[in-house]
């Protein structure tokens, strides 16, 4: 496949989609785990939450 | 489950739970089968292999706008029907609308420069995207900048309600005004005027973006109400150790009067 005389303004294209793409999943996931240790780390300290379930429970 | 049984957020993130593990793997497998078409498809007449930018352009414009849609429903929510997960679900898309019209705004003007020979230009439909991108950065410091949730959210609705004004003006530029920027060649009266080789890899690539979307927001959504779940359980805590200190400082009080009495 020849992308011909522009191949670096598409690759460049391709590679920012990917990397902006990938830096949301992470920072998501990131947030995830970080919200979920803050909650068990209340928890462990004795805060239950009003309706008595687990402050991690779904 | 109805729609009501949702507003509740442990329910929504039990949900959340079943559906995103399936959600990312549609996403992957229409993202692989959209990115293997456009990798297939014939250098166009005119602008040759740049053509293929147009697969990953056009997904993030539509989406671009598209979130700003979702964010004013559920403005509407927060404001008119006071719906829990409204403010949530708009909080958590602006992110993401940011960085698709980023993309957006990038990938365009990297496809401009061998097309039109520029960058940028000051014209409508350009124009009208960048102002899209500043208002959602300047709705993301909203968010930031007012610490209780629930005054933000009225603040940050009312703002994108008065920002989806922008949207029609945006995609109508290129009919109102003369711009640089081709018309609309998809959703047409009279049809795409795109051949089907264009046209097929576009929509697997615009359904794959819309349905990652879909998975990130959902699971930005998910964080956010964990993150309220963190700040509730963080005021108890407070209210708690003041409740305690508050006691604690009164028996001694008690204590020293008692004192007093007796000497």
């Amino acid at each position: 496949m020849s992308l011909g005389p522009y191949a670096s303004f598409i690759a460049t294209s391709y590679a920012l989609v990917t990397a902006v793409v990938l830096i949301l999943i992470g920072w998501i996931a990131l947030d995830y785990r970080n919200q979920k240790a803050r909650l068990r780390e209340l928890e462990a300290s004795g805060i239950a939450r009003r309706s008595g379930r687990g402050a991690t429970d779904f | 489950m109805t729609l009501i049984d949702l507003a509740n957020p442990t329910r929504f993130l039990a949900l959340t739970a079943r559906v995103l593990p399936w959600l990312i793997a549609a996403t992957a497998i229409l993202l692989a089968a959209g990115l293997y078409r456009s990798a297939l498809a014939p250098d166009d007449y005119q602008q040759g292999a740049t053509v293929k930018i147009m697969f990953i352009h056009v997904p993030n414009a539509w989406l671009s706008m598209f979130v700003w849609g979702v964010m004013s429903i559920a403005s509407l929510g927060t404001l008119v029907w006071r719906h829990p997960l409204a403010d949530v679900a708009a909080k958590a898309a602006a992110p993401i609308g940011a960085a698709f019209t980023f993309l957006a705004l990038v990938t365009g003007s990297l496809w401009g420069r061998p097309m039109w020979g520029t960058y940028w230009e000051w014209d409508a439909r350009l124009t009208s995207v960048l102002v899209l991108f500043l208002m959602y950065l300047g709705l993301i410091a909203l968010w930031r900048a007012v610490e209780d949730p629930s005054r933000a959210a009225r603040a940050a609705a009312v703002l994108t309600l008065v920002g989806a004004i922008n949207i029609p003006i945006i995609k109508f530029s290129v009919d109102w005004w003369n711009t640089l920027h081709q018309g609309a060649s998809v959703f047409r009266a009279d049809g795409p005027t795109m051949d089907r080789a264009y046209l097929i890899p576009l929509l697997i690539m615009a359904v794959a973006f819309t349905l990652l979307f879909v998975t990130l927001h959902l699971a930005a959504m998910r964080n956010e109400i964990l993150r309220r779940r963190v700040r509730s359980l963080q005021m108890m805590q407070a209210s708690r150790v003041a409740f305690s200190s508050e006691t604690g400082a009164g028996s001694r009080e008690a204590t020293a009067s008692k004192q007093t009495g007796a000497a």
